[in-house]
């Protein structure tokens, strides 16, 4: 007579970490606060997320996040772990990296964005979930170390998810949620988890973080649209036959089918970073306020501040729509917002203002209010709260009570 | 008056450890329950260059980010910040809020009467004082200067006591702590000034001490009242 015994199968990483669901790492485990900075927030989430290789060049601001992923390896988190010769092959490599299977984890900033740049669109083509934390630094020339975040507008078309935190916590929480989401089969693209350089990566502040002898569930490399590279299954994740080869209108098709995907890809990431980031946006501030900003990292932040102010001091109804999802971008959500506001303002820490272009894209058509791209803060200075509100006032035709 | 949140600026020079003054009082105003955020200005500092660190102490949470261009403190902790304009801003009390302080650490008056006009116009409170002779006097370093000056800060806005400073120091010196290769260097080069840490967190604690009580004797001369409200149980998340 066989008897049926139910037994609980407890799995473990190669770190010896117990194996948790995504939901229960970012939602249900008792939690303890830590004063640490981005960066050290950025090595706490990777050692908890069964990082399989990770590869670094040092660039301000990233440097030390870079330089903590390879104590990770050194403490036994991280499996692979070396320092490329420059971005460029950084980015190569990484790709090596996950086309052979595994997790990877890699970090940069502006000008080594830049130099890499050409890698990001092939990492989305070749559908590898690669992570990549983009701590955004100037552009040259004139030559800047500050967090300046033209960079990002560069990477909003390359086929690559691109998240922007807004703290050191929520920075941890998007790292982790970043591999979860970026590794669905149905979406499988790379993932850019970008911050405001020093404005997160250097400032220290309190976060809180679960126990580390957790982790997420490793990588399943076979749970892909392209299989990783195998040499005894091929086809693999690889640039293969290629099409610039063949000059015939299948070439066309193909490329520009593959590029619709890619992008389509992005999209069915909505649902699931809905529900790992608890939604693509963060609404704050007077539901019924007739000043809007929609913002994204630190310039949402420094939104909040201005909101503030605008309700307690200035006697201004205001509110902020927080975006955490650039690529795939809130659509749905940024038009629902303006319903029941006056003004907009998209307050940005860049000279172009792409998101006020992204905003005025999902609104045309749909609102008659207007739209103003400001203020916009370059070359990485801060963007003070009062000038915020001295702006705002200005323009909707309000004194300026509080500040000076 | 109450506030609900200060902003805090030091300018400082180069390897003077305002940074890691900036991290002990978060941490300090972290441990006794308010809302704290600190960062650097970072950029191409280097010893006796100027250098700037900023600290944002609240009741609520805390959102602003960078440099503080509206301080209500501003903690001067080189007289070249002032003598020779070694400040990102000019003056070094641009920006400063109605009803602030400055903190300077100078055995002399250094303010010009046009200064002391605009400070006194916004009601102002200067608190002049050698923090580098506390520094040598109570840990034998001025590089404990930065010690006093961070005790100056709480004896004179009581918004945590000795004990959260306390905790903050060993925060900073027990703990392995990555800033940058020149902080870490630094690290080692005061370690082997103290030979052992516990000594040097000792002595970090007694010179931030006795500057504590020496503002703290002055801010009840002058009527001040504890800055911030105490913050609420309920914020004090473990």
């Amino acid at each position: 007579m066989s008897q049926q015994v139910k037994t609980e199968k407890v799995r473990y990483n190669r770190m010896g970490q117990k194996i948790v669901s995504p939901d229960y790492l970012l939602f249900e485990a008792p939690r303890t606060k830590h004063f640490i900075t981005g960066s050290e927030a950025v090595k706490e989430a990777a050692k908890r997320a069964s990082v399989d290789a990770s590869i670094s060049y040092p660039i301000t601001p990233q440097s030390e996040a870079a330089h903590m992923l390879g104590e990770l390896w050194r403490e036994g988190y991280i499996g692979v772990y070396f320092r490329g010769e420059s971005e460029f092959g950084v980015m190569s490599e990484i790709a090596g990296c996950a086309m052979a299977g595994a997790r990877t984890i890699t970090t940069t900033s502006g000008p080594g964005t830049l130099r890499a740049m050409e890698l990001f669109p092939m990492w989305a083509g070749s559908r590898l979930p690669i992570q990549l934390v983009l701590m955004a630094r100037g552009i040259n020339s004139p030559l800047s170390i500050q967090p300046d975040n033209l960079e990002m507008y560069f990477l909003l078309d390359t086929g690559c998810m691109v998240w922007h935190a807004e703290t050191a916590q929520e920075l941890f929480d998007m790292i982790i949620a970043g591999f979860v989401v970026a590794e669905q089969p149905d979406v499988h693209v790379p993932v850019i988890t970008a911050i405001d350089g020093f404005f997160i990566s250097h400032t220290r502040e309190a976060v809180y973080l679960p126990p580390d002898d957790i982790a997420l569930p490793p990588y399943d490399p076979y749970k892909a649209p392209m299989p990783p590279i195998d040499m005894e299954m091929p086809p693999g994740r690889f640039m293969r036959d290629p099409f610039v080869m063949k000059s015939n209108y299948i070439s066309y098709a193909t490329h520009a089918s593959w590029q619709f995907e890619v992008r389509a890809a992005i999209e069915r990431a909505k649902p699931y970073a809905k529900h790992y980031l608890r939604g693509l946006v963060e609404h704050f501030g007077d539901p019924e306020g007739e000043v809007l900003f929609i913002a994204s990292g630190t310039a949402a932040a420094q939104a909040k501040e201005a909101t503030q102010i605008l309700i307690h001091e200035e006697g201004v109804k205001a509110r902020v729509l927080r975006i955490k999802t650039i690529r795939p971008f809130p659509t749905e959500e940024v038009r629902e917002a303006v319903k029941g506001a006056k003004y907009v303002f998209v307050p940005e820490f860049n000279v172009i203002g792409w998101l006020e272009r992204e905003v005025k894209r999902a609104l045309y058509g749909h609102t008659d209010i207007p739209i103003f791209g400001t203020p916009r803060v370059g070359g990485g200075m801060t963007m003070p709260p009062e000038y915020i509100v001295q702006e705002v006032l200005k323009i909707i035709g309000k004194e300026v009570k509080h500040v000076g | 008056m109450t506030r609900r949140r200060i902003n805090v600026r030091m300018p400082a020079i180069g390897g003077q450890g305002a940074v890691s003054a900036a991290h002990i009082m978060a941490t300090a105003a972290d441990h006794a329950g308010y809302y704290a955020v600190s960062n650097p200005f970072y950029g191409a500092e280097k010893r006796m260059a100027p250098s700037e660190s900023y600290v944002r102490i609240g009741i609520e949470p805390i959102y602003d980010r960078g440099e503080v261009v509206y301080p209500d403190v501003i903690m001067v902790f080189h007289a070249q910040v002032i003598t020779m304009g070694k400040s990102y801003t000019m003056p070094f009390y641009s920006g400063i809020k109605k009803n602030g302080l400055i903190i300077i650490n100078a055995e002399e008056d250094l303010l010009t009467e046009e200064d002391k006009a605009y400070l006194e116009e916004r009601n102002v409170k200067i608190f002049n004082f050698s923090a580098t002779k506390f520094a040598k006097e109570y840990a034998g370093t001025e590089l404990a200067t930065n010690m006093a000056m961070l005790g100056a800060f709480f004896g004179i806005t009581q918004i945590v006591g000795m004990d959260s400073i306390e905790e903050g120091i060993k925060a900073r010196f027990l703990k392995k702590f990555v800033a940058s290769g020149g902080t870490a260097s630094l690290d080692s080069a005061i370690e082997r000034k103290f030979k052992k840490k516990l000594e040097l967190i000792e002595k970090n604690i007694a010179t931030a001490r006795a500057a504590y009580e020496f503002a703290n004797q002055w801010a009840k001369e002058q009527g001040i009242e504890p800055w911030l409200p105490k913050p609420e149980t309920a914020l004090q998340q473990a």
